[in-house]
């Protein structure tokens, strides 16, 4: 019996399209032109899996899938309208490069302010700070401002982090695209061996090349439904005939 | 550590709802160490600037005060710190409070931390300004012959209502500012009247009788007059106003929270 570590049933999410930021005068104008705008549209419709200790689901999908919009309520800042998301324990989320990064505060103080912001106390953060020091390569550079960080740099900080938070969960939205090759690999491999150790990794992508090294599985999402759920090849194959058609804006790929 | 980790493998944990779990108190004081450090960062002259700004107000006011318009009130500059201090604690957390929000939305974006924390530590992240400026005080009142007694332990009381009421209504004004964004332009406004409503450059005395009840309705002057008893008379403040002072700054905490609270489950779709 595998251990479920995240239970998603009949998720559904529905954004209102005019519902952005507007001035007061805009809203006032809004009152008179009601009817105007268009309804609200469904960003998750319906999904539903559970998943599993040791597994590594890859969440595949075009822009405005519904991908991030996933993301965002497995780890709870969004609430669903419908259905239900139960986890078996905290999550480790890299979804943003940088997100709670500040430029002007130095790598160790965004650092701590940061493993703050997972959850970690101050006596785990002293804990931890050498082994993310070390992970992260940084060197002498976590005393410097992090503006003057290249992109590769930010990526290692918080990667560094993310990994060390010691969640039963693990959340990536394809941020390790930007790393070197040899830092990107260093990644992997510790995504790989959390995953071993019986952690369950989701990790957002529209890359589908080497996917089946990090991940067993690959849920497609389009348009906020689920198409397919499987092994990962086979989703994979799936996804990249559906994606090589020029004409795949007239197919409804659950057809 | 986290009551999640160390369960033994193999045993299926329960399931909940996604949220956030950790050292609350910890992160609160991140939150506060973050503002202060990147407010006072790429400054030269750091948090001197808030000893500068009320002495070039006391200098500008007792010019004008004595020198333009022939006041007979002694020790003049202290009447104006007294008044100053309470009003601009109020007026710079509760404007801060009200963007801390959007200047910090990648805080709370995509961690599930409660948005809360976020408003409430940027209102604690000024309380070194009032300590900055308490310095001030001490220091101006050796000059005039006013010293510091035993009433002056009122003053962490007195501050420390005006600190709940502005955590309220930063709160509510945060929460509105993501939703309406010309929130901060409303409360600065207010901030500008208050500056002339509140006793600061003249006092309670010289404000008609007919109005004085009126004044005290408005937490900043009540405030300011409990500041002045205090400091300048050497009495401790009346029993109603500190119950007034205490009702309105509960209200305010608790109108606030619930503001923010309803208008939460819209910040996603705002930010």
């Amino acid at each position: 019996m595998p251990m479920i570590l995240a239970s998603v049933e009949n998720l559904t999410v529905r954004f209102q399209p005019h519902r952005q930021t507007l001035l007061l005068r805009q809203r006032v104008r809004n009152l008179f032109s009601r009817g105007a705008g268009g309804g609200s549209f469904l960003a998750l419709d319906r999904v539903s899996f559970n998943a599993s200790a040791g597994e590594g689901i890859a969440i595949l999908g075009q822009n405005g899938a519904g991908k991030s919009t996933l993301l965002s309520v497995l780890t709870g800042v969004l609430k669903p309208d419908c259905g239900s998301v139960k986890l078996g324990g905290r999550v480790g989320a890299l979804l943003e490069l940088g997100a709670g990064f500040h430029p002007d505060l130095t790598g160790r103080e965004n650092l701590t302010l940061y493993a703050a912001l997972l959850g970690l106390s101050r006596h785990a953060i002293k804990q931890r700070f050498d082994s993310i020091l070390e992970f992260s390569e940084l060197g002498g550079f976590i005393d410097e401002p992090l503006k003057n960080y290249s992109a590769g740099m930010r990526l290692r900080l918080a990667f560094s982090v993310a990994v060390q938070v010691d969640a039963p969960i693990i959340m990536i939205d394809e941020v390790l695209a930007v790393g070197d090759t040899a830092f990107a690999h260093k990644c992997i491999e510790r995504v790989i061996r959390l995953r071993t150790e019986g952690r369950l990794l989701i990790y957002v992508t529209h890359i589908t090349e080497g996917l089946d090294h990090i991940c067993n599985r690959a849920i497609w999402l389009h348009c906020g439904r689920l198409i397919q759920d499987g092994p990962v090849n086979e989703v994979a194959t799936a996804y990249q005939a559906f994606m090589a058609d020029p004409d795949r804006r007239f197919r409804d790929p659950a057809s | 550590m986290d009551p999640s980790n160390s369960q033994p493998p193999g045993v299926q944990p329960t399931l909940t709802s996604p949220g956030w779990s950790g050292d609350t108190s910890f992160l609160l004081y991140q939150i506060v160490l973050k503002d202060f450090r990147i407010r006072y960062r790429n400054m030269s002259l750091g948090i001197f600037w808030s000893v500068l700004n009320p002495l070039v107000m006391i200098v500008l006011l007792t010019f004008i005060f004595t020198q333009v318009f022939v006041s007979k009130t002694s020790n003049y500059p202290m009447v104006i710190l007294t008044g100053l201090i309470p009003y601009n604690f109020f007026a710079l957390a509760w404007s801060t409070a009200t963007t801390s929000l959007i200047d910090n939305s990648s805080l709370f974006k995509r961690i599930p931390i409660r948005p809360e924390l976020i408003p409430i530590g940027v209102v604690l992240a000024n309380i070194m300004h009032l300590v900055v400026q308490l310095a001030l005080l001490i220091v101006i009142g050796l000059i005039y012959g006013v010293y510091p007694t035993w009433y002056w332990l009122w003053l962490p009381l007195l501050w420390g209502l005006e600190l709940l009421c502005i955590m309220g209504l930063g709160l509510a004004t945060a929460a509105l500012h993501v939703v309406v964004r010309d929130i901060r332009y409303v409360v600065e406004s207010i901030n500008t009247v208050l500056f002339w409503l509140v006793p600061i450059f003249y006092t309670f005395a010289m404000v008609p009788d007919r109005f004085k009840e009126l004044y005290l309705f408005n937490p900043v002057s009540a405030l300011v007059l409990a500041s002045r008893l205090v400091i300048l008379e050497h009495r401790h403040p009346p029993e109603t106003l500190l119950w007034k002072l205490t009702l309105v700054s509960v209200v305010s905490f608790v109108a606030g929270l619930s503001v923010f609270r309803r208008l939460q489950s819209r910040f996603y779709s705002y930010l």
